[in-house]
């Protein structure tokens, strides 16, 4: 078995008196497809935040794809990572948000090309091929021109997928892409990313309130509350057959609201 | 009757010098406005610190004090400035000032959102700023810059107290040789407006530039 691509070690995230997470621990393994689902609070996004150094951690140890993510080594300890050492591990990573955070002064195409030319120094004609093949892929290329303020949220959600993908992460994060957008407009993000798991052997870890799409989509489903892992499993174990029973309260709560197993 | 075109053209080479001042002082208001306005973002305490200080003081003493310390003070620290300097100095630091914080407020107001979308893409802070914020923070400074350059406009009367020859200096000139108040005065009140109008209407259509293509998104 390949070593993990991800290991969190007993970290432990506070903000003021509230504790999020408590001592949490957990493996990744290369191009493993993750879902995290729980209620909201439970410390699911919280995770991801921290993947993308988007948070400070108060206690713990986090290793992404072999080097610590929030601390480097120096005089043979460990010290608080500096911004050259968050550069670098950032670059691994890559995260598409809830609500997509496009930068609406700039075209889709200049969405998608601005970070690989500033940050990798691709030349301009290079980063805008690249794009393209992108915009094509998550069905957004005849839209290359347009400004966000022009597309819908699906359009959106789908060119901030492809602004993520141009920087060639090996680990993509995703925090509930799919909850800000009108029911109809679901389906084609949830096509793009199951597109995105054929096709590449990219880690994925997925925050989502769509239980279906998570089963179909996961390797893996670990059930988070107040915090912690209270179970985890394949899927069809946590959907068809959870043996927690805050975990079976959880999903009955959610089939009840609506959402489909 | 006075013939009037002879002190009419000593208010128009006033206007020059109004202007020149409006225009040198603007361009030193907009630098320190962003240099004081992002340090006071920075997360360094001593910059930060800095920029407060340089904000408190000049917000907080008169432009009138503060144009007397420049041309008639600082010659005993060694420093002689001509009155234009002088004007063009006190003015810029005066109205810099308080562009300092519309830059602060503007840089602000764009959401954590668009900060976190940046360290995702793993942009350096400063390519944050130049790239991301900084352009959709600008269009929300230009109307409060438009009546900062008003305001310095108008405050380019003050000027005249350390004998350079402006707008206003120019029409007590020819008040005290004509012994009329009514036409200098009137005159230089059509020009002053003439002048704030010719500002708005410059940032009116710069507004208009830097927005385009974000209809939608802000109003």
């Amino acid at each position: 078995m390949a070593a993990p691509i991800i290991r969190i070690d007993n970290i432990t995230k506070r903000y003021g008196p509230l504790t999020v997470l408590d001592g949490l621990s957990m493996d990744v393994l290369p191009g493993e497809k993750l879902a995290l689902i729980g209620p909201s609070g439970s410390g699911k996004t919280t995770i991801l935040r921290i993947l993308m150094t988007l948070e400070t951690i108060s206690g713990g140890h986090i290793e992404v794809d072999g080097d610590q993510l929030y601390h480097m080594p120096k005089n043979g300890s460990l010290a608080p990572a500096d911004d050259r050492h968050l550069h670098k591990m950032r670059e691994k990573i890559g995260m598409v948000f809830q609500h997509f955070n496009l930068f609406p002064h700039k075209c889709v195409l200049d969405n998608v090309t601005l970070a690989p030319m500033l940050t990798k120094g691709v030349a301009k004609a290079t980063a805008e091929k690249r794009a393209m093949e992108l915009l094509d892929m998550v069905g957004m290329a005849d839209k290359a021109k347009s400004m966000p303020a022009q597309l819908s949220g699906g359009q959106k959600q789908r060119v901030a997928i492809a602004r993520a993908l141009a920087l060639s992460p090996k680990i993509m994060l995703f925090d509930e892409v799919t909850s800000a957008l009108d029911p109809e407009l679901v389906e084609e993000v949830l096509n793009v990313m199951r597109k995105l798991a054929v096709e590449t052997d990219m880690t994925m870890l997925l925050v989502t309130h769509e239980m279906g799409f998570a089963h179909d989509f996961a390797d893996r489903v670990l059930f988070f509350d107040r915090g912690k892992i209270v179970e985890e499993g394949g899927p069809d174990d946590i959907f068809r057959a959870p043996k927690q029973e805050r975990t079976q309260t959880f999903l009955r709560k959610i089939i009840a609201a609506g959402h489909r197993v | 009757m006075t013939d009037w075109s002879g002190y009419i053209g000593l208010i128009l080479q006033g206007a020059l010098v109004t202007i020149e001042l409006t225009v040198l002082g603007s361009l030193l208001a907009f630098v320190m406005a962003f240099a004081a306005g992002l340090g006071r973002v920075s997360r360094f305490l001593a910059v930060r610190a800095l920029a407060t200080t340089y904000i408190e003081f000049f917000r907080g003493t008169s432009i009138f004090v503060q144009l007397f310390w420049v041309y008639f003070v600082l010659p005993f620290a060694g420093v002689t400035l001509s009155p234009l300097q002088a004007g063009v100095l006190a003015l810029g630091l005066n109205v810099g000032a308080y562009g300092a914080e519309v830059v602060r407020g503007a840089v602000k107001a764009i959401g954590r959102e668009q900060r976190e979308a940046c360290i995702a893409l793993n942009l350096s802070r400063y390519q944050s700023m130049r790239h991301v914020i900084l352009p959709q923070a600008l269009p929300l400074m230009l109307p409060t810059f438009c009546n900062n350059a008003i305001e310095l406009l108008k405050a380019t009367a003050v000027v005249s107290l350390i004998s350079l020859t402006d707008m206003t200096f120019q029409a007590q000139v020819v008040r005290a040789q004509t012994g009329s108040t009514l036409v200098p005065f009137a005159t230089i009140l059509v020009l002053y407006f003439l002048m704030a109008l010719a500002i708005s209407s410059g940032m009116r259509w710069l507004e208009r530039r830097v927005t385009r293509g974000l209809d939608g998104v802000r109003t």
